[in-house]
């Protein structure tokens, strides 16, 4: 068994020393040292967020500004998503595609626009992918417009059903918000920039807040009835019932949207103009079908299936491969997602994943896994 | 538990009669966390010491379990299919792995014995 320690090589958000006192479990995750999981364990960490309110410390995402008009235009050149249709107080989530149409990550972005009604745009990207994406998006900007990075600034998710109640009172607006919705507003008196959304399937918000208040502000929010801390572990677990991908494993420059099942995040007007990196490969694989296709998949039995396992049909044909796969808390069984042949990807196909050598049986399942129970 | 030996890839070892019972540390469940499934060797596979012969999955990875001793299983704890969690809650006994019939007795002698394991965990803490 190999013991994971955190190297002193690695950054540290503003919530380190919290989340040691709080007896969090520190791995190197994305050159950050971040809690995997705090003296509950994940399976009481997922089931407490799926039954009440945990709290993320997400702050190694990066994030930035766009100010200024033309934002959203420039941001078009590099995404497939409908950034200039984007309201006011709205978020969406949208794909970085190459020339080649692969994902070079997978990102947030909204329309927020300053206190005195200026134009910007607020992007939250993957902690493993800010250095490239920032540095390619601030390389597409026309003169005049400028990234403007926010490292000064932590990122919490409070997720859960009970997440929103919870704050209600010491965040003004954010009981208003729509999923996807955003406001600038405060917590707990603290500047905040609070949407609602997240990565777990449930209802809940994604908190920004200035670093050198955040350890206030998150000592606060653990004060709150029904609010328990919660590591990558969960934040890992739970996003994979909810199906939702994580770059670097599900996604990457290799997919497409079309395989990835991430069409609906290409705005329409983007799919009449095909004016986006990578519009070629996706316009050719929305009329003839993609090569793969990312499904679901339910090994039968109590045995997870890791990311990398081959899947094959039952006659030992390999098909395809997992990307994300481990033990499900609260579908009580083991879920997983990868790639296969387009003939294999319909709901019910029976297949088989090889763990270890041996071929442990699996149907192709519909995702979520766990119904999506966010705010409408 | 005076008579129980421990390894250096956290197995406790316990001599009881004509077979050793073996399992997991304590401190080897709780690194592992929630225990979700335990994939258990056959009876009758002969093992040498330091072969990996089980694999212990909990909600976030994948970890083998090593014979800490050579000799043939002789018998597996078919509790773990039903409930694998009797790893975490009872490491050290309900949550035993597997039993193994020592090709040399001598072997288990020459384990940490539990103050000895005890330095061994804070060492490489």
């Amino acid at each position: 068994m190999t013991e994971t320690t955190a190297s002193e090589f690695l950054r540290e958000t503003p919530l380190a020393d919290l989340h040691r006192e709080l007896g969090g479990r520190m791995v190197p995750f994305a050159g950050y040292a971040m809690p995997v999981q705090y003296p509950a364990g994940i399976m009481a960490e997922h089931l407490h967020c799926r039954a009440r309110a945990a709290l993320f410390d997400v702050s190694h995402m990066g994030q930035a500004e766009l100010v200024g008009a033309e934002g959203a235009a420039a941001l078009e050149r590099l995404t497939p998503a409908d950034v200039l249709g984007l309201k006011p107080q709205r978020q969406r989530y949208a794909l970085l595609t190459s020339e080649e149409g692969g994902i070079l990550d997978d990102f947030m972005v909204a329309n927020l626009p300053t206190r005195e009604g200026g134009e910007r745009l607020f992007l939250v990207v993957n902690a493993g992918n800010k250095d490239a994406d920032f540095d390619r998006i601030a390389a597409h900007l026309p003169p005049g417009l400028r990234l403007l990075r926010r490292e000064d600034r932590a990122l919490l998710a409070l997720q859960g059903p009970e997440a929103v109640a919870a704050i209600a009172e010491h965040a003004p607006g954010v009981t208003a918000l729509g999923f996807m919705g955003i406001v600038e507003t405060t917590l707990f008196g603290v500047h905040a920039i609070i949407s609602r959304s997240g990565y777990t399937g449930e209802d809940g918000v994604e908190i920004s807040i200035p670093g050198e208040r955040a350890e206030e502000v998150a000592r606060a929010l653990l004060k709150l009835d029904g609010v328990l801390p919660a590591g990558l572990g969960a934040r890992d677990s739970l996003r994979l019932e909810a199906g939702l991908c994580l770059h670097g494993n599900d996604i990457d420059a290799t997919t497409s949207a079309t395989e990835a099942g991430l069409v609906w995040s290409i705005g329409k007007r983007r799919r009449m103009a095909w004016d986006f990196p990578g519009a070629e490969r996706l316009r050719e694989e929305m009329a003839n079908g993609p090569r793969r296709r990312r499904v679901g998949l339910r090994p039968e039995g109590r045995q997870p299936a890791r990311a990398h396992s081959i899947i094959q049909t039952v006659d030992g044909t390999p098909v395809g491969e997992v990307t994300s796969g481990g033990f499900g808390p609260s579908a009580n069984a083991p879920v997983a997602m990868g790639y296969v042949a387009p003939e294999y990807a319909a709901d019910g196909t029976a297949l088989e994943i090889l763990v270890r050598g041996k071929a442990l049986p699996c149907r192709v399942a519909a995702m979520p896994f766990v119904p999506h129970r966010y705010a409408r | 538990m005076a008579d129980t030996k421990f390894s250096k890839d956290h197995e406790w070892v316990r001599l009881e009669g004509d077979a050793a019972t073996i399992g997991i540390t304590d401190h080897a469940q709780n690194a592992l966390g929630d225990v979700v499934f335990v994939d258990l060797p056959e009876a009758g596979r002969v093992v040498a010491a330091g072969e990996a012969c089980a694999v212990v999955e909990s909600v976030k990875a994948a970890s083998d379990v090593y014979a800490p001793i050579a000799g043939k299983i002789v018998e597996v704890n078919s509790a773990l299919a039903e409930s694998p969690n009797l790893i975490n809650s009872e490491p050290t006994g309900a949550g035993w792995f597997f039993r193994i019939e020592p090709a040399n007795p001598a072997e288990i002698d020459a384990l940490m014995d539990e103050a000895g394991y005890a330095r061994f965990v804070e060492s490489i803490a």
